[in-house]
């Protein structure tokens, strides 16, 4: 690979090759997707001229789907088949979902993850989520008049492991290339940083619709670093809702009330929270299924009283985040506020108490998020070089593994600057043990039990020797998406025997392929296109760098012989190029890939060392 | 791929290997590093790109985390001399200092059993001055003496410290959720 390219700054490879990409905000209640138009960050629209899509898919019994409004507008009539906040399932188990019970749906609890029961079959929070992507990638793909090169796709900063690898594997069964999973205060705080010129330490306040974080973050001379971060994965306004629909229970004395009906008092509650935020009381009134009818008077007051414990779960975590940080109130410099949560009056109030200043407000809290990843993501895109901006992001929840009565040994610390890696030796307690098995789990408690498992697997194939012969180095590595992926190695025989575990929860290769298959049985067609061209698209944009590279310094850092030997790789994916077989394209591009690995490396070494040149004179000085 | 792992910590920020350095050169020189290698500037290109650039975004990371922590610099360093501390398994502790240990112990357990959060914050701040001395000492006997054997004591009485101070976090944690 290689073709780094590290171009001077203002200079870019490709100048006038605009490379269309978004960034998409995958919320709990609504979704938005976002791109960057001569220069500035737009929110897309629907043929109608809105821009939140809600998060709701209903299912058809032949398979197709309602996304967004026409959905909604369902959800009282068809529960059932109508799935929202499936955000809130993603990556979860049954036992994750303690409120399981009270929710209008059929739940089968599948391995790692839930489905839920539909007249199209049994969906896991996967697939509907692919739903919503699928219409914000067509969406985006018919504004902008061309195919996503990619998309960023934002998460709650506070999401598991399990969680972020959900969301990815929603992302490519909707044919999105995932430039990153970005944390959704990361991408606020570099829509608000960028806007405002801020410098200093800031907090950003994150109460989403089912999810909530808080990450304090350094803004310094173009660096975006988090410090900390914490939250509640499963914390929303969401929960504001289910209050006031208890609420609503307790004072019209209902009970046992059909799925229809909860769902319509649900939705009468979140419009009366809406309502509360510019009004001091307000009417709450409905006719269910039974004939029954609810007519009652919510005041804020009321409200205040009856949200008080939730509106303090978020305190603790703000709290801890400071700690975490090594920072006290006082250090903090701003807070922004995301989220249509943070509308509420008595959260405003609670965040201004907290850290006794006015919360930052000036931007829109529903679309920030999706702001900042277009800004994010035309920058991965490459369409900007030179003068862009760093982020230095954190894994949220410690990584560890499981040892000896059922405690766990803590491998990776939460807020570790990403991507992080280490390393850990293992060695046999038995003679001639030939295998051992390895048990992640993430999380900050004590004991296995209570932290979220993520991966079992056994290392097979150890060299039978004494008991402490064998030395099995066993390395977790965080990317930058905050995904961990694991690898071991035994040292000791001389023989290097490697195994690379994903986490297990997530969907294998074979899974996705299958669901794509039935998704699109009848396009059939389409997908070989889809193909073809997405290689064709990957090595161009190969020939592009490596050509770019070359030019810049080829000569210097290549031999005739190893310039040849690129130059034949570039001729022959050049001419794979001029047919339509993109398996041989494919190859000639892995090929070129190969070849050019060195020199990609020594690209690497030295913008590294140029990094450093002004470090190393002063070092001659001294 | 030829990450140049024998490259140390101190060689890939281009600073001299010393217990005292300069933190916001040390600062600077991590940043310059990842905006060349982050992965974020290798999102659209090729696999073995991406990869080539997390590992060495990774090697940064890991570099800078070491040396940034006053602790984490001086085990380093003697590594680096060839002194290696088995924090795990060489406990011999000077009989004053263990003593001084126990009596910290119950210090903070007497606290922690009163819910006694301002004692607690004021061990804390006891303990951190009690640290900076020992940290002190360090730059002594590493950048002056040379003495890796002194260093390497003071080095393993300095986790007994951080153990306690961990102590008094998670105590205060508790006693504030």
């Amino acid at each position: 690979m290689a073709l780094l390219q590290i171009a001077e700054p203002g200079m870019s490879a490709a100048p006038h090759q605009h490379r269309l990409a978004v960034g998409i905000d995958l919320g709990t209640t609504n979704s938005l997707v976002a791109t960057v138009r001569s220069g500035m960050s737009v929110v897309l629209h629907d043929e109608n001229g809105r821009a939140l899509l809600p998060s709701v898919v209903r299912y058809h019994a032949d398979g197709s789907t309602d996304v967004g409004y026409p959905a909604q507008a369902m959800q009282s009539s068809d529960p059932h088949n109508t799935i929202v906040s499936a955000k809130r399932f993603m990556g979860r188990g049954l036992r994750d979902l303690p409120g399981a019970g009270s929710m209008p749906y059929q739940f089968v609890d599948a391995p790692g993850m839930v489905q839920l029961k539909t007249v199209a079959g049994a969906k896991s929070p996967v697939e509907v989520s692919a739903e919503i992507l699928k219409v914000l990638r067509d969406r985006a793909e018919k504004s902008m008049g061309g195919e996503l090169v990619g998309a960023v796709i934002t998460v709650p900063a506070y999401f598991d492991d399990a969680q972020r690898q959900a969301t990815k594997d929603a992302a490519r069964l909707a044919g999105l290339n995932v430039l990153r999973l970005l944390n959704e205060p990361t991408a606020a705080a570099v829509a608000y940083g960028l806007d405002n010129a801020a410098e200093g330490v800031y907090a950003v306040y994150d109460l989403g619709g089912g999810t909530f974080d808080i990450s304090v973050l350094r803004l310094s001379k173009g660096v975006f670093e988090v410090l900390a971060t914490n939250g509640d994965s499963a914390l929303g306004g969401d929960d504001f809702d289910h209050r006031i629909y208890c609420w609503i229970l307790e004072q019209a004395k209902l009970s046992g009330i059909k799925p229809q009906d909860a769902r319509l008092l649900l939705t009468r509650a979140r419009e009366a929270k809406e309502d509360l935020t510019a009004h001091p009381e307000v009417r709450i009134t409905a006719v269910l299924s039974t004939g029954e009818m609810v007519d009652l008077t919510l005041g804020s007051e009321v409200f205040t009283e009856i949200t008080r414990s939730l509106v303090n779960k978020t305190l603790v975590p703000s709290k801890k985040a400071l700690r975490d940080a090594g920072l006290e109130v006082e250090d903090v410099k701003g807070v922004v506020m995301v989220g249509g949560a943070t509308r509420m009056p008595q959260i405003q109030h609670a965040v201004g108490q907290f850290f006794r200043q006015e919360p930052l407000n000036n931007l829109d809290p529903d679309k920030v998020v999706a702001l900042g990843a277009a800004i994010q993501a035309n920058v991965l895109a490459g369409n900007r070089s030179g003068d862009d901006w760093l982020l230095l992001d954190v894994i949220p929840l410690s990584l560890g593994i499981e040892t000896m009565g059922g405690l766990v040994e803590k491998i990776i610390q939460r807020n570790s600057t990403i991507p992080v890696a280490r390393a850990q030796e293992f060695t046999t307690f038995k003679d001639g043990q030939t295998a051992m098995s390895i048990h992640v789990v993430q999380g900050e408690r004590e004991l296995v039990s209570d932290c979220r498992s993520l991966a079992k697997f056994e290392l097979r194939g150890i060299p039978p020797m004494v008991a402490g012969g064998a030395r099995i180095r066993v390395t977790f590595q965080v990317d930058a998406d905050g995904l961990l992926s694991v690898s071991a190695r035994e040292k000791s025989s001389g023989v290097e025997a490697s195994v690379v575990v994903k986490p297990s929860y997530g969907l294998s290769d074979d899974e996705i392929a299958n669901m794509l298959r039935t998704s699109q049985e009848n396009a059939r067609a389409d997908m070989a296109a889809r193909a073809l061209r997405e290689q064709q698209v990957e090595a161009g944009r190969l020939i592009e760098a490596i050509e770019a590279a070359l030019h810049e310094n080829g000569d210097r850092l290549l031999s005739a012989a190893e310039r040849a030997e690129i130059d034949e790789g570039m001729a022959s994916l050049r001419s794979a190029l001029e047919g339509q077989d993109h398996l041989a394209i494919k190859e000639q591009t892995e090929r070129l890939n190969h070849i050019s690995e060195t020199f990609a490396a020594r690209r690497m070494d030295q913008s590294v060392q140029k990094a450093l040149t002004g470090y190393k004179l002063e070092e001659l000085e001294i | 791929m030829n990450i140049d792992f024998s490259q140390n910590h101190f060689e890939l920020f281009g600073i001299a290997p010393a217990y005292q350095i300069d933190a916001i050169r040390l600062e600077q020189a991590y940043r310059d590093i990842q905006a060349q290698v982050h992965p974020d500037k290798f999102a659209y290109l090729s696999e073995a790109e991406r990869r080539l650039s997390m590992q060495w975004a990774t090697q940064a990371n890991e570099a800078y985390q070491t040396l940034r922590q006053p602790l984490g610099r001086a085990r380093y360093l003697l590594h680096l001399n060839g002194v290696e501390i088995h924090e795990e398994t060489n406990t011999a502790m000077s009989p004053a200092f263990l003593m001084q240990q126990m009596e910290w112990r119950e210090a903070i357990g007497e606290a922690k059993s009163a819910r006694d959060v301002p004692e607690l914050e004021h061990l804390s701040g006891q303990l951190r001055a009690e640290m900076q001395v020992q940290q002190h000492k360090l730059a002594d006997f590493l950048d002056r003496d040379r003495d890796f054997a002194r260093a390497a004591e003071i080095v393993r009485e300095l986790k007994f410290m951080e153990k306690l101070r961990e102590e008094i976090n998670h105590a205060l944690e508790q006693l504030e959720s």
